[in-house]
């Protein structure tokens, strides 16, 4: 997993609430048993006029000009703005896959979903949860001004607008050293082997049914 | 001790060890397994040397991909066997999508390669992945139950921790046997009272998350509790535990009573002779104790829950079957208000308009939230002696397992719904997703027993009504939306 610290970053506004994983992602390019190349997929129904298939090539698709992602302005955006409850649906990882593999590395909402939030710090993206009141501002500001940038500092746990503005967001410590190292966490959950042993043999003990085959 | 909720004692009897900021690895006791989330799982497995932690912990099954046609009449009663692999080897190839058929024979080989158990398609077990776990008796009460899949919830009907994760997850479990996890919040949803005749779990879950929203339940795990709630056969119980992840909670739970007690006996891998007294001791330890505190509550009076329809693109945008469709101009929040209009346009209808006028193309009786045995005999009942409306263009019914199917045979529902001119499909996910080869066509309606009315998700353009297979039957048969209660009293 790529490590992430520090991002300055074209802002896209997806104004949009409850934005699920089959937007993101739908279901016919879960056949694929990769884990990149989703990107010239991610919003597929929504930003092409025709129906995609895995494996098409994407280049001469007819275009949805009206959608966000399509125009100009935003061209190159690594950091996606959104409304209440992102990423809800389906588990599907490759919806973070397909924004990674676009090029997003954060997602600025005043919530997402559960599952989402999680598949995301897997992926080295940074999901930040910024009041509703703030995203609406940031919202604005983007679309009043072309290139509107904004810079993530995770060491901080700053959000800083172009005018110098920041604010503040919360992420939980264990996923932020993670995030800032760039570890992959199945590396550090087997240095408890021995914990998760000694948890197996006790509860062989006293709850065997769970332990016996199929 | 202080008083616990059940969701306390599910977490606190798992927990391996806790880092200091709360992050905690959570041991897991069942991991189900299908092929469209696993594959780069086990590929990472693969290429950093490792090997599943304990392979007789999981159970995995195709479900998302395979067809609902074309599986050869022997498969009745066929586990996995010689017989059964020639079966599976026929059937197999009628995967006509090439990237599709890979994904089932990467699940295959997996499989084989880890030594790990699957009911491939062809074996009379195979069939929804939340459908088989509970039906298997591999979902046991006090168990931690994880799958690549969001639906997993469906499992804490059995008093179980059970939440849907990611790929990346699916890798850690099958590596290390533990989930990190932090602690959620707990949430009781309260049902008191009787159910109308008429009125289901499905019709709870619609509207639970049409008063809390699709949102409502994030960063909760939700007990639902009540009379209504104790009322319930397991098969209601899945059905309302299964949409939890629709309220955004990633666990849905049931204290266990008789009636989980009673399901669970004599099945497959349920505990035998002196481990089935000392299991079910346990087991029915595990309900929130009296004044166990809860970080929110909400209630709901059973007896005034009315038949439910989505009318929108979110499971929240639902009303009553005598309700009708919103205005968006009595909406005062800007956000909401949009999110209405685009509901309203995508799904082809106008502000105002009685529910019970929408009429359908299309209905499906299926998915994990609806296709148990008692799910089709409520379809079969509504349909028996009659024949769907000439506009309905289609109407499958998709068992949830090859078991559920047989005896649904068994008793005859086949020839109800064969008679009625619906389409008896054999088992998968099909039209909940589309994935395989049932969807919905652009601009077309369907009635739906599934999860989620999302853009697209029966088929690019599709419009989906998700409702109660008593009413999705209903809809079949009238051509449009009708309160199953009335009919109901002329069945009787």
């Amino acid at each position: 997993m790529d490590k992430f610290t520090r991002l300055e970053g074209l802002v896209a506004p997806l104004d949009r609430a409850n934005v699920d994983t089959d937007a993101i992602i739908p279901k016919q390019f879960l056949k694929s048993i990769k884990r990149s190349g989703f990107g010239p997929n991610l919003f597929d129904e929504w930003r092409y006029l025709d129906h995609g298939e895995p494996g098409q090539d994407c280049s001469n698709r007819p275009l949805n000009k009206d959608f966000v992602l399509n125009q100009p302005r935003y061209q190159g955006a690594q950091i996606l703005l959104a409304r209440e409850n992102f990423g809800c649906g389906s588990s599907r990882e490759h919806a973070p896959w397909a924004l990674l593999d676009y090029g997003f590395r954060a997602v600025i909402a005043p919530s997402f979903a559960d599952i989402f939030f999680n598949n995301c710090f897997k992926n080295g993206i940074l999901p930040i949860v910024l009041d509703a009141d703030d995203v609406d501002r940031l919202f604005k500001e983007t679309a009043a001004s072309e290139g509107y940038r904004l810079t993530v500092d995770l060491e901080r746990q700053l959000v800083t607008t172009p005018g110098g503005h920041s604010i503040s967001f919360e992420v939980d410590h264990f996923r932020k050293y993670c995030l800032l190292n760039g570890f992959d966490d199945i590396g550090l959950t087997l240095q408890h082997a021995e914990k998760i042993k000694a948890y197996e043999e006790q509860r062989r003990q006293t709850e065997p049914w769970v332990f016996t085959n199929a | 001790m202080s008083a616990q909720t059940l969701y306390d004692k599910l977490w606190q009897s798992h927990v391996v060890h806790t880092e200091p900021d709360g992050t905690a690895l959570l041991y897991i006791d069942r991991h189900l397994v299908h092929e469209v989330t696993s594959p780069q799982a086990f590929e990472g497995l693969r290429l950093a040397g490792r090997k599943p932690w304990r392979a007789a912990s999981i159970l995995a099954v195709p479900d998302h991909n395979v067809p609902t046609t074309g599986l050869p009449k022997e498969q009745a009663g066929v586990q996995l066997s010689e017989a059964a692999e020639k079966i599976y080897q026929r059937w197999f190839k009628s995967i006509e999508d090439p990237i599709a058929r890979l994904q089932v024979e990467t699940l295959d080989q997996n499989c084989t390669e880890f030594g790990i158990t699957e009911f491939r398609m062809g074996d009379v077990r195979q069939g929804i992945v939340h459908v088989i776990g509970p039906e298997q008796g591999a979902t046991l009460p006090g168990m931690t139950v994880v799958c690549g899949d969001s639906h997993t919830s469906t499992h804490g009907a059995f008093g179980a921790l059970a939440h849907g994760i990611g790929t990346s997850e699916v890798e850690h479990v099958l590596a290390t046997q533990c989930l990190l996890q932090k602690k959620s919040k707990a949430m009781l949803v309260r049902v008191e009272g009787v159910l109308g005749k008429g009125v289901t779990a499905k019709d709870i879950a619609l509207a639970v998350i049409g008063q809390i929203g699709t949102a409502g339940g994030n960063g909760y795990a939700i007990e639902f509790g009540g009379a209504a709630i104790r009322a319930l056969s397991m098969e209601g119980r899945m059905t309302l535990c299964n949409m939890a992840i629709e309220a955004g909670a990633r666990a849905g739970m049931v204290a266990v009573d008789d009636t989980t007690i009673n399901y669970i006996k004599g099945r497959p891998f349920a505990p035998k002779a002196d481990l089935w007294d000392k299991a079910t001791a346990y087991w029915r330890t595990l309900v929130s104790d009296q004044g166990a505190h809860f970080d929110a509550l909400v209630e709901l009076d059973g007896a005034a829950i009315k038949p439910q329809v989505t009318w929108g693109t979110s499971p929240e945008m639902v009303t009553t079957v005598d309700g009708k469709v919103p205005d968006p101009l009595a909406e005062a929040d800007a956000v909401k208000r949009s999110g209405i209009e685009r509901a309203l346009a995508y799904m082809g209808l106008q502000a105002n308009t009685p529910i019970i006028e929408i009429a359908v193309d299309k209905v499906f009786i299926g998915s994990c939230t609806n296709s148990r045995i008692e799910d089709l005999r409520a379809a079969a009942a509504i349909a028996r002696g009659k024949r769907k409306a000439t506009n309905v263009k289609q109407v499958l019914v998709v068992p949830g397992s090859g078991l559920v199917k047989q005896q649904a045979e068994q008793e005859g529902l086949d020839k109800i719904f064969v008679e009625a001119g619906f389409e008896w499909r054999d088992p998968g996910c099909s039209m909940c997703l589309a994935m395989n080869a049932d969807r919905l066509e652009p601009g077309e309606r369907c009635a739906s027993t599934s999860n989620r009315n999302f853009e697209g998700r029966q088929g690019q353009g599709g419009r989906t009504h998700l409702v109660s297979p008593e009413m999705a039957a209903a809809a079949a048969i009238a051509g449009h939306f009708v309160d199953v209660r009335e009919l109901m009293s002329e069945v009787k």
